[in-house]
């Protein structure tokens, strides 16, 4: 009886220990089939996961590139795979290197394989500081011949992004979508049930919180990580203080602007989204998005990826959920986003390799395809997005109408950043933190900031 | 001894054990000294997501006592090293004190004890963010038995969250404690027993005044190995609450961690592992010297 239970327990263990090393893992398909099991997205995931099983038997013919990328959650697993489809047409291969959780998390296993020695074939980085030590240090590969050839410079829109990618006039990168962060989704569905309209602009979704709270619902999702938190801040920056003002903080790191009562009111705002968000328990963006789509938070603050969660889970803008860029008042948007980076390799074949797959990733096809299923506007303006949805097609309009900002990622460097961050994560959960408090460490971090 | 002429030096003496041994006095010199020594240097320059040896003299560790993600890294270090010591040790014995009256089942309830051992940090972690979490652990089950305004979320309490991570803490290490200690009463002889019944001294007074000062060995391992799993704690509070809610649950090691390769800023991160290494060396090394080099002189 006794030995009985003993192994039983061990056999429990043994299975724990098992699925924590899934989820543990950071790299390869485990880590990205775990995720999207857990998701209850099978499909997505499961293609991937195929996908990276058929490669690793290894075809013979082609070239196995191992590309990086912290892409796992639903939209963004399907997203994926539209690259991998893609490459995968050209007779070689994509072995798919999803790291679980967030570019936090991803971005130090990206940068110790590169320094220690064992590059991956393609690499995602956000572009702008991120990978600039690598790029000076000569650990990635240039790019400008095949830039030259393929007349990237006339192709992508807007020009910043190409700008981001280029170091000392040579290109090192290959920018794949615009991601902006400005933007506010809200349930339809929570304001139904609280009986207010939906709001049109962040001032009448803090008038429309005391309804919902009434209802039972989370005013405002908010994600525990520390870069969500941030986000939440230069969201509310831009969209109070205007683009102008997020220019002089981040662009020209003006102290004496960063303490001033134009600031003082940005902060009175995040001070208001922690009271709404103070009942938010969910720690990853998808999780809060999920409230959002299921009607138990009334909104959230978020990068249009978020559009690929509500595209997943089959609900329709405008009328399931409503997106409001630049929360409704200022409408402008980030042009920040994703890029490929190709570390320097020795073989000559996946040198190769490497050209065709950031051939294929720039290619109309692939970035419609890519675009769509992710939520972020292509990078160039000459495909055909007859598909996109309402959302999509705002954010369209307003990077046609050129009210763009740049990305704190291409502004800042990931040390400042990531001091800002650790102070908006102490401030939305300190609630003894006034907001006057937090105004005046921010502006000395932005005048210490590089 | 006949063979005085031949004696050789002393250098050669035990040559096989000496020879044996080179290779581990290199690992330690190299990796443990070096890799030290390097570190500190390095402390001490403004490199960045590369080391780079431009000197810019205390300026990382300024920022560094600036920071009050740092502060509060150090006091839930604190508070969670004395606890944790004090718990695991006190529990530890109790529960190797009680396996050792010769009760029914006793290997049952070793394995019952040690088996969170046998479970990593990670592990541990995550099971105690499902058992904390309000919406599906404790606080539902005790709620959905009917008392309704019962809270019990530590999680999510920024003032309290540091104890939550204690208690998945214990929960892992006190196994350990309580095996090692057990082995150590094993070891008291029985005849010291039989001999304090004799004389009729209570049982207590056995424990306090013989038993434990002849487990002072036993009692310094402990220590030094409960102490060292203190300092480096990471795992846990990554699986557990990833730092949160907000910085309320950092830990010196994830400082470095994130400074080393989220911020790209290696000096930072060599700064603040070299204040660990600190408290490690003022008072685990000299303590553990003087207790186990003055028996060997003795």
């Amino acid at each position: 009886m006794e030995r009985r239970a003993t192994i039983a327990l061990a056999t429990i263990a043994v299975v724990v220990l098992a699925a924590a090393g899934c989820g543990k893992k950071k790299s390869e398909k485990s880590a990205e089939s775990d995720k999207s099991a857990e998701m209850g997205k099978t499909t997505e995931g499961g293609n991937t996961a195929e996908a990276g099983k058929t490669e690793e038997s290894g075809k013979s013919g082609g070239v196995d590139l191992e590309v990086t990328h912290w892409w796992t959650s639903g939209g963004e697993a399907a997203a994926v795979a539209e690259f991998a489809k893609a490459f995968d047409a050209t007779g070689n291969h994509w072995v798919d290197g999803a790291i679980a959780g967030s570019g936090d998390v991803a971005r130090p296993v990206m940068i110790s394989r590169i320094t220690g020695g064992k590059p991956m074939g393609a690499t995602q980085f956000n572009h702008g500081k991120q990978a600039e030590e690598l790029v000076q240090a000569g650990l990635m590969r240039d790019l400008t011949d095949l830039a030259t050839k393929e007349h990237w410079k006339n192709i992508i829109k807007p020009s910043s992004l190409l700008d981001s990618c280029t170091l000392d006039g040579k290109i090192y990168c290959v920018p794949v979508n615009i991601h902006s962060q400005q933007w506010l989704w809200l349930s339809n569905k929570a304001f139904q049930d609280a009986g207010v309209p939906v709001p049109t602009n962040w001032d009448e979704f803090v008038k429309a919180a005391p309804a919902l709270e009434k209802a039972g619902k989370v005013p405002l999702a908010q994600g525990q990580q520390s870069w969500q938190t941030t986000l939440t801040f230069q969201v509310l920056l831009v969209a109070i203080a205007g683009p102008e003002a997020y220019n002089k903080v981040f662009g020209e790191k003006d102290k004496a602007f960063a303490a001033g009562p134009e600031m003082a009111k940005v902060f009175a705002a995040a001070d208001m989204a922690r009271k709404l968000s103070a009942k938010s328990t969910a720690q990853e963006w998808n999780q809060a998005t999920s409230m959002v789509i299921k009607g138990e938070a009334g909104g959230q603050i978020m990068g249009d990826w978020a559009r690929g969660e509500f595209q997943v889970a089959g609900q329709v803008a405008g009328k399931d959920y409503t997106c409001l860029p630049g929360l409704g008042v200022h409408e402008v948007i980030q042009t920040g986003g994703d890029a490929f980076y190709f570390p320097k390799l020795q073989d000559e074949a996946k040198s190769k390799a490497q050209e065709t797959l950031a051939s294929v990733m720039l290619s109309k096809e692939t970035q419609v395809a890519f675009n769509l299923k992710k939520g972020s506007l292509p990078v160039r303006g000459d495909v055909d997005l007859n598909a996109a949805d309402d959302c999509m097609k705002k954010g369209l309009a307003i990077l046609a109408k050129g009210a763009v900002i740049q990305a704190p990622d291409q502004l800042m460097s990931p040390d400042s950043n990531t001091q800002i961050n650790d102070l908006f994560s102490e401030f939305f959960k300190t609630p003894k933190m006034t907001p006057a408090q937090a105004q005046k460490r921010f502006a000395d971090l932005v005048a210490k900031a590089k | 001894m006949t063979d005085r002429p031949h004696r050789r030096p002393r250098i050669l003496r035990n040559l096989n054990a000496k020879v044996a041994s080179v290779p581990m006095i290199l690992t330690a010199l190299v990796i443990f000294v070096g890799g030290t020594a390097w570190t500190i240097v390095y402390s001490f320059t403004s490199s960045k997501l590369l080391p780079r040896l431009t000197l810019v003299g205390l300026q990382q560790y300024d920022r560094l006592w600036e920071t009050p993600r740092w502060k509060v890294a150090i006091e839930n270090l604190a508070i969670y090293g004395v606890l944790s010591l004090v718990f695991q040790f006190v529990i530890g014995f109790l529960l190797a004190a009680l396996l050792d009256r010769k009760i029914r089942f006793e290997n049952t309830f070793r394995t019952i004890f040690l088996y969170p051992f046998a479970l990593s940090f990670i592990v541990t972690g995550l099971i105690w963010q499902w058992i904390l979490n309000p919406s599906f652990g404790v606080q539902a089950i005790v709620r959905s038995l009917g008392w309704e305004s019962f809270t019990f979320n530590p999680l999510y309490n920024p003032d309290i969250v540091i104890y939550g991570v204690l208690i998945a803490g214990l929960w892992q290490g006190t196994g350990l404690v309580m095996c090692i200690m057990l082995a150590g009463l094993r070891g008291i002889d029985e005849d010291i027993w039989k001999a304090a019944r004799v004389d009729g001294i209570p049982m207590w007074k056995t424990y306090v005044f013989i038993v434990i000062p002849m487990l002072r060995p036993v009692f310094v391992t402990t220590v030094v190995l409960i102490a060292s799993g203190i300092v480096r704690v990471y795992d846990l509070v990554v699986a557990q609450t990833s730092g949160g809610p907000g910085i309320s649950s950092e830990v010196p090691a994830k400082y470095v961690y994130d400074y080393m390769f989220l911020a790209q800023n290696l000096g930072q991160g060599f700064a603040a592992s070299t204040m660990m290494l600190i408290p490690v060396i003022i008072v685990v090394v000299p303590w553990a010297y003087f207790q186990f080099g003055r028996k060997r002189r003795g």
